[in-house]
């Protein structure tokens, strides 16, 4: 350990953590003070009911709002996490139930879906040098389609201790489904962002060409955020048939997530020109999008305005980098 | 293989894709009289057309927009605005009801007048601030709807307009396609704007340093998006004398596809209304062989998500040089 | 040339290659020894550039033969080239903005730990290497983007170092750093050399060569005019072997200087902007081919796009016929009061549309001129059309073919006569006889004469020395973001415009000027 003199944290790296983690800390605060607003005004205030509540519906954004990330760290976009997401639900609905042995290969199943649809968006994408956004709007079709499929009519059921033991809460009312969210990230985000494949994303949505200059396997990373993508989306719809039992072939619900993910992406910090961002910050994203919702319901606005209170967040948020137009000093940099 | 056809003059006539989507039209047709033997009489076939002119309009106003090099992702909500305020309107009586159509466009004018200004001027992806829009316009009619399906009717005019056959038989709407076609013709192929447009989505920076004010063209294309988005949804309620919730969610995938598979480049900068044209009467067929079979839904968005994307694969490999 | 080591680390032999028909390097000869430094040196075009390209895998010569030790080597791919231990140092290049200094550093091959990236082990791969560049101040967690351009050139260095090289080429590597700066690198190039690296050292700046070099190549129209130990030739033989002394294009007759006096056609007072246009004042009087001078990058390019508004918050006056006139974008620039034409750097991403046709390009420009209440005049248009096509004699097969199929000559004749269609007062011409052949060039000199003749003020930027001396009435010689002298008349010669673009000798008498040079290169 002789280098420890070295690479032993000088004074000012946490400038360069926090520099780093600025989008995700900003959200996490803006989540802070809106949660506290929200309990502060809740009839029950803060107690293990609400939190636990409050939570099984922030975790199912957050996943979903975490396969948009790899997709967007990339420079790209998936139009079709919701289709999937929704997709896995239905599946769910079907195969996540029985003896715990039929139950885990149940899951296995679902993920297994997720991954599918995923790496088929990646592989269009990459060797069909197609635009992502036509690529998953087409695939999101047909991956509804599916679903529509399997459950023309919603139904089916769900292995109940497990989507109770899931949806519940632990020992000191911390609810399951943020443990869940925590090992996702976990087991997960935190491997791949410390790997040599997450650096290649990033570098990727940074500057291809750069990546390129400097050797980097470019369609490997691209193809893996895409499976990624679907990955997470599979883990989304696997919670959300836990927490409705059934599966539902739901268009509203596959749009709104999808149009919900980039929200919660883009209120965590994540830039949708690539390279910047974190998982944490989406899930942080998420959860603000979703207490937005919930403070407008505690403060009487009529339930009505939350969607158009909500769209016009969203369409705020995605402005805020309109920003950076001002330091452009060549216009032609604007056509970048 | 892409030089030799451009530098062959005859072929270079007429672009590869737009024969390809004429091609699959009448194989589509082939299908269909075999399916049916109804599917080839000239009446069922101007039903067609008349269900198609609504994807038209849309389509129209999208294929400006893709050919910028942008894509317009409020078209759903936005012919619900055009459906329902155009009902509202109805519903006021007196003027309003007179000036239904055009209170329903003038909404969906605003509302791309707003995606103009994101995109062109803010510089947001397209894709992101229209999905924006699209939300921003549903939260609108959440409100004035009060989440329900509105009690408002269509005038009979409305109604007239969507469904009657006032010249030679022919229904009204393909009368409209007509019209507003032969004036997209005549505005992408002869006009100042028209030209610009192609060059834009060719390159933005070549055309702004040719003194071509960008921004402006941009505005307007998505304004134009916004305007014709309405005016289908207008016609769509005339149509069922009624404007309803999510009455725009099946068009968003159909026009951008009816676009594309009529050889317009997803990438901006190349294609003719002609291809769209075929686009557009393609994907109509396509929905209508599958209802014929009748067809399960899901199968449907499933033969949807695949043709397109099988398509595109096979036009998507010709233009990786640029 | 030597002939003292049996094997040298690197050696190339009548090594070519061409670019379609053009020749960038032909029969080229260079021999690199381990412990040296080897300085290259030519002018823009000179070849330099494809040399580096050949030793580093990007592309393939078309003849000759490499050896490395003694084995004969061939790169297929950058990375074989790495493995080989030859690295090299792009401009700015190749770093992820995103990333950090650390990451960057050692983006290719990063210490692992259990399948991990290892952030500590990487970091210190980072300092160590960071200290051998000499960019012991920069802070490894510090993200790309936030470092000014002079600090990522040491990070590129310190990307290079962790490969392990056994040559290291360094393109132009000091064109974006302060003199502090230069000093500092040039030290960190010394101690690798000491340390047994062999460096290839690329520029066009002598005084850098002088310092550093070992021995000298110097390249001329990508031929190997000559090896040297450095020391051997003053300044002026050097220059005189860059320039060579045959002069190889047509141009046309100048007219006789006129007299001064009268509103200039274009006067510019006191342009700043951003740093990279520092008070620049000048004058173009109608008839007069004013050339703009000096090494690539140091403010020519912002001059034309700032007279053309595209520049924003560029202050200054701008006067077209004496009129104060403001430009805020290229449509008020080329606006009938105004009349001024760019044609720009790159004519295949800024000058035209290449899948679109012959006449839809041509007529970009001037629509608003061809258009009545928004709707194009065809017959116009095509008469239009037809008489620039003549005039410029452009070779195409018919007009509805697109402009990419055409040569890379009569594309910027396109280019130049999609401008001449507008009627322009005032033309500016950004580099325009890049890369097209030499019977075009002369055809675009002719027709600037002509273009002058009729009335037009020109301000015509060039990285081609021979073409200003061969085409300007004045030349205005930029240096860092300013004009640093104007030579008129008989005064402008090839080794008045290589001595002022340097900065060197009568004007200035500063010392080691040339290595002052701030301002990056141009975007």
């Amino acid at each position: 350990m002789t280098d420890r003199a070295l690479s032993a944290p000088q004074p000012g790296d946490w400038r360069y953590w926090f520099g780093e983690q600025r989008g995700a800390l900003l959200a996490l605060a803006v989540f802070i003070v809106m949660f506290a607003i929200y309990t502060a005004n809740h009839p029950a205030g803060f107690s293990a009911d609400v939190v636990t509540t409050a939570a099984s519906k922030g975790v199912l954004l957050a996943l979903v709002a975490i396969a948009q990330t790899f997709v967007v760290l990339t420079a790209g976009i998936d139009l079709s996490v919701g289709m999937i997401f929704v997709l896995c639900n239905c599946v769910a609905s079907y195969i996540v139930i029985g003896s715990p042995l039929e139950t885990a290969l149940g899951v296995a199943g679902v993920l297994a879906t997720g991954l599918a649809c995923g790496a088929l968006n990646g592989l269009i994408v990459i060797y069909g040098r197609l635009q992502p956004i036509v690529t998953t709007i087409a695939t999101g079709a047909a991956f509804f389609g599916l679903a529509l499929l399997l459950r023309p009519q919603p139904g089916g059921d769900v292995n109940e201790d497990l989507a109770d033991f899931l949806t519940g809460q632990f020992p000191g009312g911390i609810p399951a489904s943020a443990v869940a969210l925590l090992v996702v990230v976990l087991v997960i985000w935190i491997p791949f962002r410390r790997s040599m494949l997450g650096r290649v994303v990033y570098a990727v949505g940074s500057s291809e060409p750069a990546a390129y200059m400097s050797g980097l396997h470019i369609r490997r990373a691209k193809f893996a955020a895409y499976a990624l993508a679907g990955l997470l989306a599979a883990i989304g719809g696997l919670f959300l048939t836990f927490v409705t039992y059934t599966g539902e072939a739901s268009s509203a619900n596959a749009n709104t997530y999808t149009l919900n993910s980039i929200a919660a992406v883009v209120l965590g910090g994540v830039s949708l020109f690539g390279g910047r961002g974190s998982a944490v910050g989406a899930i942080f994203g998420a959860l603000i999008f979703r207490t937005i919702g919930d403070l407008l319901f505690v403060f009487d606005l009529d339930p009505l305005w939350q969607p158009l209170f909500l769209g016009i967040v969203l369409l705020v948020s995605v402005c805020l980098g309109s920003f950076r137009l001002i330091r452009i000093r060549n216009r032609l940099d604007l056509f970048g | 293989m892409t030089n030799l056809l451009a530098n062959n003059p005859v072929l270079r006539r007429f672009d590869p894709a737009v024969l390809t989507a004429f091609g699959c039209i009448f194989v589509l047709l082939l299908i269909g009289s075999i399916i049916n033997r109804n599917f080839l009489s000239p009446e069922y076939l101007l039903q067609q057309l008349q269900v198609g002119s609504f994807l038209a309009l849309i389509s129209t106003g999208m294929m400006i927009v893709i050919l910028l090099g942008q894509i317009d992702l409020s078209v759903p909500w936005i012919i619900t605005v055009g459906g329902m305020m155009s009902t509202a309107a109805a519903g006021w009586g007196g003027l309003g009801a007179t000036f239904a159509i055009p209170i329903g466009i003038l909404c969906g004018l605003v509302f791309g007048l707003i995606n103009g200004i994101g995109v062109a001027y803010l510089r947001v992806p397209s894709m992101i601030f229209t999905l924006g829009i699209n939300a921003v316009a549903q939260g609108f009619m959440i409100v004035r709807t009060g989440g329900a399906a509105p009690l408002d009717m269509a005038t009979d005019s409305m109604h007239e307009l969507a469904t009657g056959r006032l010249i030679l038989g022919i229904p009204n709407p393909v009368w409209v396609w007509i019209a507003v076609g032969a004036a997209t013709v005549f505005l992408l192929r002869r006009t100042v704007f028209g030209r610009a447009v192609y060059a834009i989505g060719n390159r933005e920076v070549a055309a702004y340093l040719s003194g071509i004010r960008t921004q402006r063209v941009v505005l307007a294309a998505f304004a134009i998006s916004g305007s014709l988005a309405a005016f289908a949804g207008a016609l769509l309620a005339g149509y069922s004398t009624k404007a309803y919730q999510g009455m725009g969610d099946p068009y968003l995938l159909p026009s951008i596809a009816a676009v594309v598979l009529g050889g317009t480049s997803i990438l901006g900068g190349r294609g003719t209304y002609l291809g769209t044209v075929a686009g557009i009467i393609l994907i109509t067929l396509l929905q209508s062989i599958l209802s014929v079979v009748q067809i399960e839904e899901a199968f449907r968005q499933l033969i949807y998500g695949t043709v397109i994307i099988a398509m595109l694969l096979v036009y998507g490999r010709q233009r990786a040089q640029t | 040339m030597d002939g003292s080591a049996p094997a040298p680390l690197f050696r190339m032999e009548g090594v070519s290659k061409r670019y379609g028909g053009v020749s960038a390097l032909t029969n080229a000869d260079l021999t690199v020894e381990s412990g040296r430094i080897h300085g290259v040196l030519g002018e823009n075009g000179a070849g330099k550039s494809t040399l580096m390209k050949i030793m580093a895998g990007v592309v393939q010569p078309d003849d000759g033969r490499m050896t490395m030790d003694g084995k004969p080597a061939r790169f297929a791919t950058p990375a074989a080239a790495n493995a080989a231990g030859i690295v090299c140092i792009f401009q700015e290049l190749s770093l992820v903005p995103d990333l950090s200094v650390a990451d960057n550093i050692c983006i290719s091959n990063p210490p692992k730990r259990f399948g991990m990236i290892d952030g500590r082990a990487q970091r210190r791969i980072a300092e160590e290497a960071l200290a051998r560049a000499g960019g012991g101040d920069v802070h490894p967690l510090a993200p790309v983007k936030d470092l000014p351009l002079s600090r990522r050139q040491l990070v590129e260095i310190a990307k290079a170092l962790v490969r392990n090289p056994r040559i290291l080429i360094l393109d132009e590597a000091t064109s974006a750093l302060t003199a502090a700066d230069v000093r500092k690198v040039f030290a960190v190039l010394k101690r690798l050399r000491s340390e047994g690296l062999a460096l290839l050292y690329i520029s066009h700046r002598m005084a850098e060569i002088a310092e550093l070099a070992d021995e000298c190549t110097v390249f001329r129209n990508g031929r190997n005019v000559g090896t040297f130990k450095s020391g051997a030739k003053s300044d002026t033989e050097i220059v005189e072997m860059m320039i060579g002394r045959e002069y190889s294009h047509a141009f046309p007759p100048k007219p006789a200087p006129k007299a001064a006096g009268g509103t200039p056609a274009l006067e510019v007072r006191n342009l700043s902007w951003n740093n990279r246009l520092k008070d620049i004042s000048l004058t173009a009087r109608a008839g007069e081919i004013v050339g703009l001078g000096g090494l690539d990058g140091q403010g020519q390019r912002e001059l034309l796009l700032a007279l053309f508004g595209v520049l924003r918050s560029a202050t200054g006056e701008v006067l077209i016929d004496g009129r104060k006139v403001s430009l805020t974008c290229p449509s008020d620039a080329k606006r009938g009061h105004v009349g001024m034409a760019l044609i720009p750097e790159d004519r295949k991403t800024e000058g035209l549309m290449l899948p679109m046709s012959v006449r839809d390009n041509l007529s970009m420009a001037s629509l608003s001129r061809l258009s009545r209440g928004g709707l194009v005049d065809r017959a116009a248009e095509n008469k239009a059309i037809d008489e620039m096509i003549s005039l410029l004699a452009i070779r195409t097969d018919g007009t509805d073919v697109p402009v990419g199929t055409l040569s890379g000559g009569n594309q910027q004749k396109i280019v130049i006569a999609k401008w001449l269609m507008t009627r322009p007062r005032v033309i500016l011409l950004n580099d325009p006889t890049r890369g097209i052949d030499v019977g075009t060039k002369a055809e675009i000199y002719q027709l600037l004469r002509k273009l002058a003749d009729a009335g037009a003020a020109i301000l015509f930027y060039s990285t081609d020395y021979d073409e200003l001396v061969g085409c300007c009435d004045r030349v205005l010689v930029f240096y860092d973001g300013a004009v640093g002298r104007v030579l008129s008349g008989a005064e402008i010669t090839e080794r008045a415009l290589v001595g002022s673009a340097l900065n060197l000798g009568s004007s200035q008498a500063e010392a080691g000027a040339p290595s002052l040079a701030g301002a990056g290169a141009g975007r």
